[in-house]
């Protein structure tokens, strides 16, 4: 119950599609999605692989709650090593795919091997199997979407792809669903253009039966809708402003990267918000949003709809971007803009679009192009590589740079290996704003202590979305924290660590935690999933994921060391706003975290503590 | 008094929670195929538009069926089929002018919005109000509301 208990495993050096039962005994101890994936992962790939080798293996994977009626259960995770990192990657997107792949009938696909020739898979219900995809492959995840569609003659299909970048292994990659919903970090659309898998197509029928209790699911899903309502992040704040509500509130606590992490607060911040999302341009007289969306089953609908401005320099001569399409979340015009120094809106749209198109994480690219601006200030990068002149703030450059890495043309090559390889290579690796390879997301560790921390130990390489700590540091979700100070933070990141491992192993969407605590999924877990679902249970299973994952990291070759951060944020401290004179104070939390997690001095579990959570 | 299914596409999120609630109430699975209401998504105007039955009073696939298994429930108004008599023909398929009949081929039957016997489950799940069971003489109240709204009646002194 909850579960299909029907796993999909394609081996695509052999090209064949085989049905087999879901492990039910994983599934009570790791739930589904993120944990139980990376549960099915760790045990079948050797953890030193080659993430792009054909050896490395790719899962889609959705939870419990998955393609119910509870509140955002709409998501899947794809879960593999990842090439940026070297880490456990593990992405989670929204969109309708999730959704679909349990209406057809499975929990998770499985993908191993490497085709010899580009392919895609078609699933329709509990049919499996292989498609040619060289007449996609050089195709956008837009037009492969499109195409597919076209030559299934069926509208209703969902479709989750990579475009040129992923096929070019473009390092932080991503697999785009739905047009612009994404796994998108870690570079887990790179492994899946290694493998020569093109796209996945799914179309079921059968609907999600298996639910233990269906009357007290649909009490405690209704209870829990109400909170999010009643809430005024979820229920006002997200709707309305998008992630994007952020960008004011962050640059007025001084923890707003500005142009690779110089500065902490940027001084066109208003024009790339949300606020100036809503604003009407004087060009045509619109505002850049259209509305807002909702993924399949949310009833926050965080999700924005833009529409670019067709005279701006960017589109003008390209009328297929006119049309509304995903438009700008916090995270990406923070990468975008504050990181570079732009403050053009349509530009960061324009550079937004083309990730949605090609399938890359804004993220990561948006940070990378920031680490070259900064080289090129110092005179490391020329134009002359280039091909165009690179200062912070430059929107030409970041339309040229995003057209470049998206197609793997000039030095978009060297940018589409991400910032740590890049700086490295132009000897400056202290410039990369990463942590173990992958790159910061939009909140500075000086002026938020507990991101600091939750940087440097999480375990996919530096991620906002494994201890949200800005929540309590910032909103004051479940309590409010003093964001300037260290004190308490290791017990917060750990709490943050493993409830957010258990919204991911659910199938829900971890935005929902800005009014639902663990104590909220509870009921609605317990009368969706066959056993005992206790908040004693849930915090052990989150517990016990975290811990998995940084097992298979330590056996991977990641020690205590890689739990970093760049010396810029250690020793530049911040030089304006409310944490002006700081550096992040990770020397002395990091001790203590692994005191509170039951980790050795060298950051690995005790013997005592995987006992305790039967690892 | 009769009350009809309100649609108001302005204030769709594209959530699909009306597509499960109805699937959920005629099926007892959440499953969106087999929904008698339906979200159209027109990604490039940003525009998401649910679509179901207005329940016409002179019913096309009423009219059409051969074997009259479509009959008007007198409490709600709702066109309803019934199962025991429909043959799976198709022909109300094709007589209705807005495809908000449709074939079902796990049960051979056509099926259609019956209106919950009055309680629409829709209308209950949508968590943005773009869909109400209102008065069915006044599904046009909010609008006239709103443009009277903007009338110009300059107050007195």
């Amino acid at each position: 119950m909850g579960w299909n208990r029907k796993v999909l495993r394609v081996n695509l050096t052999a090209g064949t599609c085989t049905e087999e039962p879901l492990n039910m005994q994983w599934a009570q101890d790791y739930l589904g999605s993120r944990g139980l994936a990376t549960k099915y992962l760790v045990s079948e790939i050797d953890p030193k692989v080659d993430p792009l080798s054909a050896d490395n293996k790719m899962i889609m994977a959705t939870g419990p709650l998955t393609g119910t009626m509870a509140s955002t259960g709409g998501r899947y995770t794809v879960v593999t090593k990842g090439p940026l990192t070297g880490a456990i990657a593990c992405s989670n997107s929204g969109g309708f795919f999730g959704a679909e792949l349990k209406f057809a009938g499975w929990d998770m696909i499985i993908f191993e091997g490497k085709s010899p020739k580009p392919v895609y898979l078609y699933v329709e219900n509990d049919k499996a199997e292989l498609r040619d995809a060289g007449h996609l492959w050089g195709k956008s995840c837009w037009d492969t979407e499109e195409t597919i569609k076209h030559e299934l003659q069926d509208p209703l299909v969902r479709v989750s792809s990579i475009g040129v970048a992923g096929e070019n292994q473009v390092l932080f990659a991503c697999i785009v669903n739905d047009l612009h919903r994404a796994a998108g970090r870690s570079g887990v659309g790179a492994v899946m253009g290694s493998k020569n898998l093109k796209a996945v197509a799914l179309r079921g029928t059968q609907g999600v039966s298996g639910i233990k209790d269906f009357r007290a699911f649909m009490k405690a899903t209704t209870e829990a809708k109400k909170v999010l309502a009643d809430n005024a992040v979820t229920g006002q704040g997200l709707p309305k402003y998008g992630t994007q509500v952020l960008m004011n509130v962050i640059n007025e606590m001084g923890a707003l990267p500005t142009r690779n992490h110089r500065d902490v607060q940027f001084e066109d911040a208003g024009k790339i918000s949300a606020e100036a999302m809503h604003e009407k341009r004087e060009s045509d007289g619109k505002p850049q949003l259209v509305t807002n969306a909702a993924c399949f089953g949310c009833t926050i609908a965080c999700g924005r709809i833009s529409e670019i401005d067709k005279g701006h320099f960017t589109v003008k001569n390209s009328p297929k971007y006119w049309g509304a399409s995903g438009g700008l979340e916090y995270e990406a015009a923070w990468a975008l803009g504050a990181a570079n120094g732009v403050g053009d809106l349509e530009a960061l749209q324009y550079a937004n679009l083309i990730c949605n198109e090609q399938g890359m994480d804004p993220i990561s690219f948006g940070a990378t192009v920031g680490a070259v601006m900064e080289l090129y200030d110092m005179g490391v990068i020329t134009r002359d590589m280039l091909g165009i002149d690179a200062p912070f703030g430059s929107a030409e450059a970041l339309a040229k740079m995003v057209e470049m890495t998206a197609l793997g043309e000039g030095f978009g090559k060297e940018i589409g290996q991400g910032s740590k390889r890049l700086c490295t290579k132009f000897g400056h690796p202290e410039l990369s704003m990463s942590v173990k390879g992958q790159e910061f997301p939009a909140y500075d560790s000086r002026g938020i202590q507990g991101m600091g921390l939750t940087y440097a130990t999480s375990n996919r390489g530096a991620c906002h979305l494994r201890s949200y700590t800005v929540a309590s540091e910032v909103l004051g979700i479940p309590v409010k924290t003093d964001p300037l100070t260290t004190d308490g933070k290791p017990e917060l990141v750990k709490a943050f660590q493993d409830a957010t491992a258990v919204f991911d192993s659910a199938g829900i969407c971890v935005f929902t935690s800005f009014a639902w605590t663990l104590a909220d999924v509870q009921p609605q877990l317990d009368a969706a999933c066959e056993g005992d679902w206790s908040m004693d249970k849930l915090n052990e299973v989150g517990e016990r994921v975290w811990n998995m994952e940084r097992m298979f990291n330590n056996a991977a070759g990641f020690t205590a060391k890689d739990d970093n951060l760049p010396p810029r944020l250690t020793t530049e401290p911040a030089k304006t706003g409310p944490a002006k004179g700081l550096v992040n104070g990770l020397a002395k939390m990091l001790p203590e975290y692994y005191q509170v997690r039951g980790w050795t001095p060298d950051g690995e579990p005790t013997a005592e503590t995987r006992s305790r959570l039967g690892l | 008094m009769w009350k009809s299914l309100h649609i108001d596409p302005a204030k769709c999120t594209g959530c699909l929670q009306c597509e499960m609630a109805c699937s959920y109430e005629h099926t007892g699975v959440f499953n969106p195929s087999k929904s008698r209401i339906k979200v159209f998504n027109f990604e490039t105007e940003g525009r998401k538009v649910p679509y179901t039955c207005t329940q016409c009073t002179e019913a096309w696939c009423l009219n059409a069926c051969p074997v009259d298994a479509i009959r008007v429930d007198l409490t709600t108004g709702a066109k309803m089929v019934f199962d025991d008599t429909c043959v799976g023909c198709k022909v109300c398929t094709i007589s209705c002018p807005f495809g908000t009949i449709n074939y079902n081929q796990d049960t051979g039957k056509v099926q259609k919005c019956d209106l919950c016997e009055g309680n629409p489950a829709c209308a209950e799940a949508c968590p943005t109000g773009a869909i109400t069971y209102v008065d069915a003489d006044w599904t046009g109240l909010d609008k006239m509301r709103a443009w009277a709204a903007k009338a110009n009646t300059p107050t007195t002194a």
